[in-house]
């Protein structure tokens, strides 16, 4: 019986995490690579891409990837498993990160605060956005499909607007200019030196961490927690609930299933994932801004939906992956080609970039006003087109073409 | 026994209490409004005709979606971009006749005319500037319709059949692309569109009303006029013919595709003349094209869910209730600025989309989803 893939003996069996021993040992393997990816270990740092994405910048980069993972996780059980689609997940991001910096931020003249530690102000951010989800929940449970699109962009909007009243600038700080936001360090209470300290370089237990490290690792470990906490959550009562309603709604009511409680529970457990995003991106820029809450960010998490593959847990993993990495791969590859100064590489970039006048798309001047974009400017181009070309191409996302080589080989050398 | 009257339908006992709600805040509006028109009638007039010239740029915009949305069963989140398009496409045309900008073509860092590939036919020609820019702005329509049809047959034709969510995110994807290139093309100067009309306009007891208020109304009106006879004719009825049944109006011989490509060329021609009026007061009091026009349509988003997705009367209702609602907002709430917070009045179609939604959720002209289980 052993590694015979969709054979399965028992309904427990079939619902583990991980059904079959070679799942399990990858995903271990795996998970350590994870952890231990920020090191400079002896055979680890020679696989290709933890040999540099370990390092430096990239750091933090991987780091805002698994916030981006967690809210895209969040946006999974609404959308993904629950078929509710919605375009506000940034708004509850925003909602979550005004909470955070509201118990855990400063107090001063223009400010409010109450300097709580982050035992308190990161579930604190996702209770409060959890709490709006549900109060817009009765508007957003009426309607549905497109119409649910529109309503949670409104939100967006008056998310937005939120931080050009007088009484939101208390919390949000200066429209444009934003506030600071509080450290990641882990404290009992208000004291002096932390429990854990994350935000500075330091000695854990034994081994000497740099900043970036800690961030990796603190952002990794909840990453995780939240992983498994979303697919145990598909997998149970609630997440089969919630599938039913989302292939037909009215079936689902008609065999019992309640609607109106489940897409309650659907909107609330989503903005508790994306309030503890939302404070945990702002963490990581250490400014709140409320402006970074805009419809970009929430098209940004539709796409590492669609791109990733909806309704799987790994989907939203593999989506944020890409979506983060993608622009900051051909931000390096740019700067490669720049420095480049003979051979093919020099020719490619003779092809490709151009300082202004000479021919070529990337323009690599600092400012580029005109035709022939910046590579910022040409990466929002690519994840338009990547949008549209998975969405045409592979509706399934990453996760569906691996579904599609797993099976050739699975029955090879049959073709079906 | 169940409500024998459709007309009765709607006082359903589970809608009274918002129902309730939205009457109340209509009669309170109402109420204010005659206590306003008595205070300073010039001042509530103008504010009239701000809120008719507004809400007819919503309408406009909103009825480019419901044409889409009748035709495809979705909505085109790109609408802003193409509305911005379509208005750069008259701000490039008409930048060469000197006589708009008064002094020489705004070149870029490198001596060049952007998009100096798009040069307008119409240049030799003499006669009033009114009609070269009329002209012009037929030959930008032209273009957008263009840029319409490319888009529906790359992006949209091969979906045919996918999740209509599917599709609406193909556009949000549009949207985006569309945005860098537009924004890369206003982002040093700003691409005024030179309407003969200007900043200028007529004045009412003492109040100003701009001439674009007008023009606004007008060619909403010519607009809606057009799609009532359109939607009579064979074409039309076609395009209806779709709407309803997708697979009966392709087994009776109706090429669906063709109606797709119109719906998004006419769309794409909607929202350009949208754009167009997007520079103008009282959208934007810049006359140019900013980054900020293609924010018209999610402006104008409130409008289309109102009055419902699928009506071309919602899109007419819907826009000009939800004009009305921001301009007379921003009139006179400004006391309350600091609470309300700069530039409130731009979330009052948002607001007013939400409570409109508690009480009915398909818009107030849109048709309910039958469902089957």
């Amino acid at each position: 019986m052993l590694g015979r893939p969709n054979l399965y003996t028992s309904y427990q069996q079939e619902n583990q995490l991980l059904p079959t021993w070679t799942q399990k040992v990858v995903f271990t393997l795996f998970v350590a690579v994870l952890f231990l990816l920020p090191f400079d270990l002896p055979v680890i740092s020679q696989i290709p891409l933890v040999r540099f994405l370990g390092d430096g910048d990239w750091l933090l980069i991987m780091s805002r990837m698994l916030v981006f993972a967690i809210a895209a996780l969040g946006l999974n059980l609404l959308s993904g498993i629950g078929g509710q689609v919605s375009l506000g997940h940034a708004f509850f991001m925003g909602v979550g990160a005004c909470a955070a910096v509201y118990l855990g931020g400063t107090s001063g003249e223009t400010t409010w605060g109450h300097g709580l530690p982050i035992w308190v102000w990161l579930p604190g951010a996702g209770v409060a956005a959890a709490l709006v989800g549900v109060l817009v929940s009765p508007v957003a449970v009426r309607v549905r499909g497109l119409y649910l699109a529109i309503v949670t962009l409104g939100l967006v909007f008056l998310g937005l607007h939120f931080g050009n009243t007088s009484w939101g600038t208390k919390i949000a700080g200066a429209p444009a200019y934003g506030r600071d936001f509080p450290s990641l360090d882990v404290r009992l209470w208000k004291e002096e030196t932390p429990l854990l300290d994350v935000s500075s370089s330091g000695r854990w237990l034994w081994f000497e961490v740099t900043e970036l490290q800690k961030l990796y690792l603190f952002m990794l470990t909840l990453t995780i927690l939240f992983a498994v906490v979303a697919k145990n959550l598909s997998r149970s009562r609630t997440g089969r609930a919630l599938q039913a309603i989302r292939d037909r709604d009215i079936a689902a009511e008609v065999m019992g299933v309640a609607e109106f409680r489940y897409k309650l529970i659907a909107f609330a457990v989503s903005s508790f994932f994306a309030g503890v995003a939302g404070a945990l991106f702002a963490a990581l820029l250490e400014r709140l801004q409320v402006e970074q809450f805009g419809l970009f960010l929430s098209v940004e998490f539709i796409a590492i939906l669609l791109i990733g593959g909806a309704g799987t847990t790994a989907g939203p993993l593999i989506g944020s992956f890409f979506v983060v990495m993608v622009p900051e791969f051909v931000k390096a590859f740019t700067k490669w080609l720049e420095a480049a100064e003979s051979g093919p590489t020099e020719v490619l970039a003779g092809a490709m970039l151009t300082d202004g006048d000479d021919f070529g798309i990337i323009n690599t001047a600092i400012q580029t006003p005109g035709w022939t974009l910046s590579v910022d400017a040409w990466n929002i181009v690519l994840f338009g087109a990547l949008i549209i070309v998975f969405l045409i191409a592979e509706p399934l996302g990453i996760f569906g073409i691996w579904v599609r080589i797993r099976n050739y080989w699975k029955r090879w050398p049959f073709s079906y | 026994m169940a409500p024998a009257a459709g007309s009765l339908r709607s006082l359903d006992l589970r809608r009274g209490a918002p129902l309730g709600f939205l009457f109340g805040a209509l009669g309170a509006a109402l109420i204010f409004g005659l206590v306003q028109l008595a205070n300073d009638p010039a001042l509530f007039f103008q504010t009239f005709m701000k809120s008719l010239g507004l809400g007819s740029v919503y309408a406009l915009i909103a009825l480019g979606f419901v044409l889409i949305f009748k035709a495809t069963q979705t909505i085109n989140f790109a609408q802003g971009a193409l509305a911005a398009t379509g208005a750069l496409f008259v701000a490039f045309l008409v930048q060469e006749r000197s006589v708009f900008t008064g002094d020489a073509i705004q070149a870029d860092r490198y001596g060049h005319i952007p998009f100096t590939n798009l040069r307008n036919p119409l240049n030799a020609m003499g006669g009033p500037d009114w009609l070269y820019w009329v002209l012009s702005v037929a030959i930008a329509l032209v273009f957008a319709a263009a840029v319409g049809l490319v888009v529906e047959r790359l992006a949209i034709r091969p979906m045919v059949g996918e999740p209509l969510f599917s599709v609406a995110v193909i556009t949000l994807g549009l949207e985006i692309m569309f945005r860098v290139f537009n924004n890369d093309a206003v982002v040093i100067d700003f691409r005024p569109v030179h309407a003969p009309w200007g900043l200028e306009g007529f004045t009412v007891g003492g109040e100003l009303i701009n001439w674009s208020f007008i023009a606004a109304m007008v060619t909403a009106a010519a607009a809606f006029v057009a799609v009532y006879f359109f939607y009579r004719s064979r074409l039309g009825i076609a395009m209806r013919a779709v709407a309803f049944d997708q697979e009966a109006a392709m087994a009776q011989g109706i090429n669906v595709g063709r109606v797709f490509a119109i719906a998004w060329a006419a769309g794409a021609v909607l929202a350009a003349i949208g754009g167009i009026f997007a520079t103008q007061p009282p959208v934007d009091q810049t006359l140019s094209v900013d980054q900020e026009t293609a924010n018209i349509a999610f402006r104008a988003l409130p409008a289309v869910i109102l009055g419902g997705l699928d009506s071309v009367t919602g899109a007419l209702l819907g826009g000009l209730l939800v004009g009305v609602a921001e301009i007379y907002a921003g009139q006179y709430a400004a006391a309350n600025t600091s609470w309300l917070g700069a530039g409130y009045p731009l979330i009052v179609p948002y607001v007013v989309m939400l409570i409109g939604l508690l009480v009915r959720p398909y818009g107030f002209f849109g048709t309910p989803e039958i469902q089957r289980v």
